[in-house]
């Protein structure tokens, strides 16, 4: 068994890894904990299969300074956590956006803080996602809502990680992580994967963090006779440590900027009912669906109900937002936090239209009954 | 739309979690239907409460998770008393009668002692295999043919054979309970 390809029954998880698979992951190293582990036994499992390697490390500090060493080693890396493993990761997270290293880190969330409910779904973990890390940078981040999700947006995790040379990352939760569902994987030929540029220049003229026009400098491999230097101090086009603000500006500016400058190419939104709607239900990951399910119902009603659904989360969609604001009376924010990204929305629509939160604590999902009454009340 | 919702409910160590992914399974790549298995259980390794929830539906799942079960399977009393209040009027009960005493019901009930059987054919542990022969043979909720596929599938290698022989055992319990309740 090397790829699969096919019809599968799988939960969130295992479909998680076999997207990894999929998308050229040959490095995983981790530490688990519920509900991520599945992740990483079904990649123990599999790696060896294609001719990868696993580990399992002694913590999750460990864990994500070993996918940043693979990367730069030339292999596809990943590793999988939840709440409090995230936690820990997030000082050498901030290492691979330092040093442009592409891999993914997938969080299965659950309900925090601390340890919280263990088996159970939350969604509290997307300002962590995007601020978790201390200084001033910029992230990617997707949000799967299914097995098929997991499968589907762990590829394109990667593909925007080798891309925009960031580690990544995976926003699951324990719902979607443990939940099965039919899993179509394409044919290895079919699946569109995208590898970091290495540098085309010379060796003796290469610059390891001199920029394209895409801001995002092509990557050497470690022993392919390119000679490098990475460090998490402000560096310059050199890597080499510069201790100065204008240094600091220029690498800063950049950071932010490769993301910024490329998001039309790195956002992705799903939308329905759009064009006539008067309220827009602004949801992602296992909240979204639910939405959906309560857009249904409230447009049964007859009542003009739209739903945009967030493939990525961060980048925000800021300019959509925007527009919509303009035309519609309220969005209408479901999320298993005390409002993380309703902050985002209500930021964008500047005013132009109302936010409503759905707050959910954790350790569920919304009863769909609970938007629905907030769509309706938001329409009147 | 058609929406038919199964809850496997017992304690950790059953096989209820493996009987959902079984029955999801057989309704999603065998049966060709929309299929959402979800599953609940705590922190314990083993003994702890556990259920299995199986939506099945014409259209796309989006809300996955059950509301009010259409077919409920309970193999302990704990899961019996919890989840029986939220059962269809029309929906079907069926119980491991050694591990579940019902209270006095209207409500028409199918019992077999899952558990025994599986003793009976060696292994305590096919008992909820025993359970699935006796579900499919009820509700007619998936294939027979679908759910064989998906039990060998799913159970580890070597024990296929046996695992047949719970599947046989329960289902045709299960046709025997329809014959006496006159139905087909």
């Amino acid at each position: 068994m090397r790829q699969l390809a096919g019809e599968f029954f799988m939960n969130g998880d295992i479909a998680c890894a076999e997207g990894a698979i999929s998308a050229g992951c040959r490095f995983f190293a981790g530490y688990p904990i519920t509900p991520a582990t599945e992740i990483a036994e079904r990649m123990a499992e599999r790696l060896p299969e294609v001719g990868g390697l696993f580990i399992q490390m002694e913590d999750e500090l460990a864990s994500m300074n070993a996918i940043l060493g693979a990367s730069w080693g030339g292999v596809k890396s990943m590793t999988a956590t939840s709440g409090p493993g995230f936690s820990l990761m997030m000082e050498n997270f901030g290492l691979g956006i330092m040093l442009e290293t592409p891999c993914v880190l997938a969080n299965v969330q659950r309900a925090g803080p601390s340890t919280g409910l263990p088996t159970l779904v939350a969604q509290g973990d997307m300002m962590q996602a995007r601020w978790g890390a201390h200084g001033c940078y910029s992230v990617i981040a997707l949000s799967p809502g299914s097995p098929q999700e997991m499968y589907d947006y762990t590829i394109k995790a990667f593909n925007l990680s080798e891309k925009y040379r960031l580690p990544v990352l995976l926003m699951a939760d324990a719902a979607v992580g443990h939940m099965s569902e039919k899993v179509v994987i394409p044919p290895p030929d079919d699946i569109k994967l995208f590898s970091r540029r290495k540098p085309t220049v010379p060796p003796e003229k290469y610059l390891p963090y001199q920029p394209g026009a895409d801001l995002v400098p092509p990557m050497a491999i470690a022993g392919e006779g390119y000679r490098f230097h990475v460090t998490g101090l402000t560096h310059d086009e050199r890597g080499y440590p510069v201790m100065t603000a204008e240094a600091q500006d220029k690498l800063i500016r950049r950071l932010v900027g490769k993301i910024e400058q490329n998001q039309d190419d790195i956002i992705e939104i799903e939308s329905d009912w759009l064009d006539d709607a008067e309220v827009v239900v602004c949801a992602y990951g296992i909240s979204a669906r639910i939405a959906k399910f309560a857009v249904e119902r409230a447009r049964e009603e007859g009542i003009k109900a739209g739903m945009l659904k967030l493939v990525t989360v961060w980048p925000f969609p800021e300019q959509t937002i925007r527009q919509l604001a303009k035309k519609i009376k309220a969005f209408v924010v479901p999320e298993i936090n005390c409002g993380q990204i309703s902050l985002e929305v209500e930021r964008c629509a500047g005013g132009a239209a109302a936010t409503v939160l759905v707050p959910h604590m954790g350790g569920g999902v919304h009863r769909p009954e609970t938007i629905v009454e907030a769509i309706r009340k938001a329409a009147r | 739309m058609s929406r038919e919702e199964i809850v496997i409910g017992g304690f950790g160590g059953q096989g209820i979690i493996l009987a959902g992914y079984i029955v999801g399974k057989a309704a999603a790549i065998y049966d060709k239907k929309n299929v959402t298995f979800t599953q609940d259980y705590g922190p314990e390794a083993r003994g702890g409460a556990c259920r299995a929830q199986v939506v099945i539906s014409d259209s796309q799942v989006s809300y996955p998770y059950v509301e009010t079960p259409s077919v409920l399977a309970v193999m302990s009393q704990e899961a019996y008393t919890k989840y029986t209040p939220a059962l269809r009027p029309d929906g079907c009960l069926l119980i491991d009668e050694e591990l579940v005493k019902p209270d006095k019901t209207a409500r028409e009930i199918f019992a077999i002692p899952a558990t025994r059987i599986a003793q009976e054919l060696g292994r305590a542990a096919v008992a909820n295999i025993v359970m699935l022969g006796f579900l499919t043979a009820v509700t007619k909720i998936v294939s027979t043919e679908a759910i064989k596929k998906s039990v060998l599938d799913s159970v580890p290698k070597g024990t296929g054979e046996l695992n047949m022989k719970a599947f046989e055992r329960g289902y045709a319990c299960g046709l025997e309970k329809l014959k006496a309740a006159g139905k087909k």
